[in-house]
Formats: C-alpha cells, structure tokens, sequence
C-alpha cells in the first residue's frame, strides 16, 4: 500500500506574523446537504442523528468526528477529518437518501485556521462581521478580498477558521498575509494593539 | 442602507445585489393560450413607480438567500423584508 497524502490546495506552510499565525488545513472533508422540496423535516432528523442537533441559523454544531453548519435555508455544509471521511459526500448521500441532494465540496473549498491574540483584528481588516460579538460556534458567510468565504469562530478564543474558494486559495492566503503583515507593523502600536 | 434580513438580522445593502421587481416571482403559466404575450410583458414591461416598491434582493455576500424587500424608491426607507420562498410559496408556488 501506498502511503498517500491528500493534495492541498496550497501546500505552504504555517506562517506567524506578529501574533497571527495562518495555516492550510487540508484535513477537512466537506460536503453539503439540501433538502429537498418538503424534505425539511427528514433532513432534520438525519442532521440530529448525524451531529446531535441541528445547525441553527448562523451557527455551527463542532461535533466529532462530524461537525456541520448552516449554510442557508434548508442548506447545511457537514466536516469531517479527511482521514477518515474521504467520502463523506457518499457516507451522507446513503444517510439522506432522496431526502437531500448532497453534494461534495472538499473539492471546492480551502481551509484556513488563522490563530493568535491579534486574530480579531485581522478579521476586521478583512471582512464585514462583528467578530467580536461571534461567540463559539458561530458561523458567517462573508466577503474577503472579493472572494465569497465561511467565517467559523472555533471554541478557542483565538481560533477562526475561513473556508475559501479553493480555486483561490493563493489570492486568499495572500489577502490573509497582507493583513496580518499590516496589523504587525501597524505604527504606534505593538501586534496591532494600542499601546497602553 | 441596511436591510433586516429575516434570518440574519440587519445586513448592510452592499452584500446584497438587486435582482429586479418582486412581480418576477409571478412568471406566466407557459400552457396559457396568451403565454406570448404573457410573457412578452413579463420580460419586457416594468413599473417605475416613485414610492413603493417591492423587489428582489439577493444576498450575494451572505446566506445566498433571495428577499422580497418593500422599499421606498423615493427615501429608501424599507418597510418590510421577507424570504422569497415565502413568498412564492405563498401564491402556491414552489410548494
């Protein structure tokens, strides 16, 4: 047997800038689920099963081994770890049957988990969300750098992860370094925070 | 301008794109034995009112979600903010 690793979108390491540090995370599976026209309920009750409760709107449930957020109406993306769940698209397509179209979207995204105490202030350079007032769990489509992504505060204080169009992955990472270098070097303050 | 999305709360305008009058929900039955001029009218012929309006939005830069949002062409004031699928689903479409 082979020892095969999964081709990243990127496959550039971890980079610290000031206090952020940006990382490719290329072990998420993704897929998403729809319900179909007056499937809601079915799906519903699959979600449960599958994550032990619902996605709410704006929020993530983080459940192992498979965590799942709300997209939009009816609309859900479920994660997992690549390593286990490579077909987690097929796993969820036998689970949801004709209740759901699912569609796999590991192809179609590139995870960025960016950590650090400056994190909030590289997130409000970036995108147009109260970061700040996100609690855990909280989930939000957005805009950055022109590009369409998922904003997902994870249950550490510091921890976002943005999922991307994986067929920008470079444009994003470098949006995300830019500001992670402004916030850095940042006049008059020390890691982008006011000098008391 | 910001618009009370029903699902998200107050967004600002600029994540959403304007996709045209709300009447587009209400496409013309293609069997209809006036279809032609049906739907000559409902690709081609537009109010313009000064004053209310209802019309599509699509929140682009959030949930993808498409509104029927009543707005005052004249203030921009928005009275009222609803799920087009409700809508639709309202006048038995979609159900």
């Amino acid at each position: 047997m082979h020892d095969l690793t999964p081709t990243p979108a990127l496959g550039v390491e971890a980079r610290t800038i000031g206090s952020v540090t940006i990382t490719e995370n290329s072990g998420v599976a993704l897929a998403s689920v729809a319900a179909r026209r007056g499937e809601s309920d079915v799906c519903a009750n699959g979600l449960k099963a599958l994550l032990g409760a619902v996605p709410e709107v704006g929020r993530a449930v983080l459940h192992d081994p498979e965590a799942g957020f709300w997209m939009g109406p009816d609309q859900w993306m479920i994660g997992a770890p690549m390593a286990t769940h490579e077909d987690l698209a097929d796993q969820l397509k036998v689970r949801f049957g004709t209740a759901a179209s699912v569609t796999e979207q590991s192809g179609a995204w590139v995870v960025f988990d960016v950590t650090g105490d400056s994190m909030p202030d590289l997130c409000e350079l970036l995108c147009n969300i109260a970061i700040r007032k996100m609690k855990a769990g909280d989930v939000q489509r957005t805009v950055i750098h022109q590009l369409g992504c998922f904003v997902i505060r994870r249950a550490s204080d510091d921890h976002i992860r943005i999922l991307g169009p994986r067929a920008a992955a470079g444009s994003l990472h470098h949006a995300l370094v830019t500001a992670a270098k402004s916030i850095a070097q940042a006049p008059g303050t020390a890691e982008g925070r006011p000098v008391a | 301008m910001i618009i009370d999305h029903p699902l998200l709360g107050p967004r600002d305008s600029s994540e959403f794109t304007y996709m045209g009058d709300a009447a587009l929900i209400d496409r013309p039955d293609p069997e209809a034995e006036d279809a032609a001029q049906a739907f000559y009218e409902y690709a081609y012929l537009r109010d313009n009112p000064a004053g209310w309006h209802r019309e599509l939005w699509f929140h682009e830069a959030g949930d993808r979600s498409w509104l029927v949002v009543t707005r005052n062409t004249l203030t921009h004031e928005i009275s009222n903010v609803e799920l087009a699928r409700d809508v639709a689903r309202s006048r038995g479409r979609s159900a």
